[in-house]
């Protein structure tokens, strides 16, 4: 919600009240940042799950930066004794794999690709969805049909085999790029299902208001239209980004992406076709990758049903008894609920 | 209503063709153009050149010499006809190849997806009803814990368990060698050994998924108005939990069919590389890796011709479940 907090204070609808000559510039971004940022993040701390899931995702962070700052040693093969298993040595953690690298080295390494391959891919899908969705609720016509049209024909290609081929393609090797790639046709369905919210919500007076008044579609769809989307948007980027982790490394698993440096699938591949399958002295080479996955995007899931309990109005009364959004909110949630 | 049905049919014939002319352009993107490989294999081979490109036009019915507008139409009308070219690495018509796999791939693909909505809607309804309970809270952490596990994670660890551990099911293929590929009672016995695996690490992630927004739209729907009054009304709670509930709170879980449907269809490329599960997506991966283009964007035009068909029957199916679609505003549905 960062980007409407600084510049929402121009056209708040406060701005054109007016007592707003007496309200100076730092009392309303005051007021902004409780009612945008300090108020919601309270109420998402509040909730187990976000927290829960905040504090894996931290820590995955973390573990990013000791890969970066180069504070565990960098994997390499005969580093250490060969499959050794986990907590046996404690200088390695997690055990070695079959070549003797050390499995927490390969883990913590490969960290950083990971979640810029993961912010990359979510940021491209919500950003292209939000766009698709609100223009085409917005304008509705022709332009809608169009855009919709094309979005079903996106729906319409089967994710991961159009990724291979692209994958195929294309050879990136950048993370940023890979992640746009994999996601390259997530936002059809995220902008859809959009689009039905834009369209209830373009019937709101003030939407009207603002039409009246002339200001340019732009600006209302901005100021006007995704503000109120703002909860859905940040639980979807939350499933864009696990999707983009399932599948990034489901296919570095299956050893068709690119892949300059180790990271989970490929070492859940190596441990696979170098049959760790065959033995119980290897399977912490499966697990470690596996629990690493498994982490992340636990912590992704927690994140996204928190942020959703804390953001769907339906959830939160329900939690918090009866309250005034009850009522209102009702019948856009049918809406809601398509995803 | 004529005119809906009319106009959902031209839409998948129009996205048929639309897929097919982008696997079209892409077979032209990939490295070094489609043939360049297998073109200079043949001629350090000594082929004369002339036969070779009579080969590579047998190959994806292009001939590399014509103008480009006029290779689209020869591969556009081939794929009319039915002809996807010829494998490169297995030697054979594509369109054989993939006819022996599609079966597989649908079938799993099916039986599996039928299971997520058939666990996933008893299990979410059950837990609204019983919402806060014990029941609930257990259901909705394992279900979290599902959804946080890849299927292909769980694929690998089932396989490591029942197959190479325990030896209890077959570790690859469709059905074991022995059994004749014949409609038998030993066929269908050994199909289903081979597909348990396939179809339960498919099930898991996904029934969780489904259970927990069945849950979420159950309750939803317990709070609307006409619930009270159906209960006001004296309705049994079996009328009101099938009727009234069930059949709003399953709406949008069809509408998320659309989607779920690609991801599936799309993911079995993983799966069935894993348990060697000779399927469409096996075959992708295998025409990937031989660099058999051909095989590979057959493969990748009959999964998406899979998908659509597989949606449109939904859509169909659609008005159903909810008559508000055949009552005209069937492009505002979803």
């Amino acid at each position: 919600m960062k980007p409407t907090e600084t510049d929402s204070t121009a056209v708040d609808w406060r701005g054109d009240s007016a007592s707003s000559p007496d309200v100076t510039r730092r009392e309303r971004l005051k007021e902004t940042y409780e009612a945008r940022v300090r108020t919601p993040a309270l109420v998402a701390w509040s909730d187990w799950r976000t927290r829960f899931g905040l504090l894996i995702i931290g820590g995955y962070v973390l573990m990013a930066l000791v890969a970066v700052l180069g504070l565990w040693r960098e994997p390499s093969t005969s580093q250490a004794p060969r499959l050794l298993g986990p907590f046996a040595d404690m200088s390695y953690p997690l055990g070695t794999t079959q070549s003797g690298v050390d499995l927490m080295a390969l883990i913590i390494h490969s960290t950083p690709t990971i979640l810029i391959l993961i912010t990359a891919g979510a940021v491209w899908a919500t950003l292209i969805a939000v766009v698709i969705g609100t223009v085409a609720g917005y304008k509705g016509g022709s332009v809608d049909r169009g855009l919709m049209s094309f979005s079903d024909l996106v729906m319409a290609i089967p994710g991961l085999p159009l990724v291979i081929i692209l994958a195929v393609t294309l050879n990136p090797e950048n993370p940023v790029v890979l992640g746009v790639i994999i996601n390259i046709s997530y936002w059809a369905g995220l902008g859809r299902s959009l689009r039905s919210q834009v369209l209830t919500i373009r019937e709101n007076n003030y939407v009207e208001a603002s039409r009246t008044m002339g200001i340019s579609t732009p600006r209302i769809i901005v100021k006007d239209i995704i503000p109120n989307l703002m909860p859905y948007i940040t639980v979807n980027f939350v499933f864009a980004a696990r999707y983009v982790m399932f599948a990034s490394v489901g296919l570095y698993f299956l050893g068709v992406l690119p892949y300059s440096a180790q990271n989970w699938g490929v070492t859940l591949n190596f441990a696979y076709s170098n049959g760790a399958l065959f033995s119980w002295q290897a399977a912490h080479w499966l697990l470690a990758p596996m629990i690493a996955i498994m982490g992340l995007s636990l912590g992704l899931i927690l994140l996204g049903q928190g942020l959703d309990r804390v953001f769907n109005p339906r959830v939160r009364t329900r939690m918090a008894g009866e309250s005034k959004s009850t009522v209102a909110d009702d019948d856009d949630d049918t809406v809601t609920e398509v995803f | 209503m004529v005119n809906y049905y009319v106009r959902r049919t031209a839409r998948v014939f129009v996205t048929i063709f639309l897929v097919a002319s982008l696997t079209f352009g892409l077979v032209r993107l990939l490295p070094g153009g489609p043939f360049t490989l297998l073109r200079a294999q043949l001629l350090r081979q000594g082929v004369p050149a002339d036969e070779v490109d009579a080969r590579i036009a047998n190959l994806q019915n292009i001939r590399p010499d014509e103008p480009l507008w006029m290779q689209y139409i020869d591969y556009m009308t081939a794929l009319v006809q039915g002809n996807l070219g010829e494998s490169i690495s297995l030697g054979e018509p594509v369109v054989s190849v993939l006819a022996k796999a599609a079966p597989w791939t649908v079938f799993v693909v099916l039986v599996s997806t039928i299971l997520v909505f058939v666990v996933g809607i008893f299990l979410g309804s059950l837990q609204a009803y019983w919402e806060g309970g014990r029941f609930d809270q257990v259901v909705t952490g394992v279900s979290i814990s599902m959804m946080s596990l890849p299927f292909y994670v769980v694929a690998v660890l089932l396989l490591y368990v029942f197959a190479y551990q325990f030896g209890w099911l077959p570790t690859a293929g469709t059905i074991s060698n022995s059994v004749d590929r014949s409609l038998s009672l030993p066929f269908v016995v050994s199909a289903l050994k081979h597909s348990i695996l396939p179809i339960v690490s498919y099930t898991l992630g996904a029934a969780g998924g489904q259970a927990l927004a069945m849950r979420g739209n159950s309750i939803q729907v317990l709070g609307n108005d006409y619930v009270q009054v159906a209960r006001l009304r004296g309705l049994s709670d079996g009328r009101i939990a099938t009727r009234y509930v069930a059949r709003n709170a399953i709406l949008p879980l069809y509408t998320g069919f659309l989607l779920l449907l690609g991801f599936r269809l799309g993911g079995t490329v993983i799966l069935e590389q894993i348990f060697s599960y000779t399927g469409l997506g096996y075959y992708m991966i295998t025409a990937l890796n031989a660099n058999d283009y051909p095989l590979m964007m057959g493969t990748f035009l009959v999964i998406t011709v899979a998908l659509v068909v597989g949606v449109f029957i939904a859509d169909l199916t659609y008005s159903r479940i909810d008559p508000r679609i055949s009552a005209g505003e069937s492009d505002e549905a979803y």
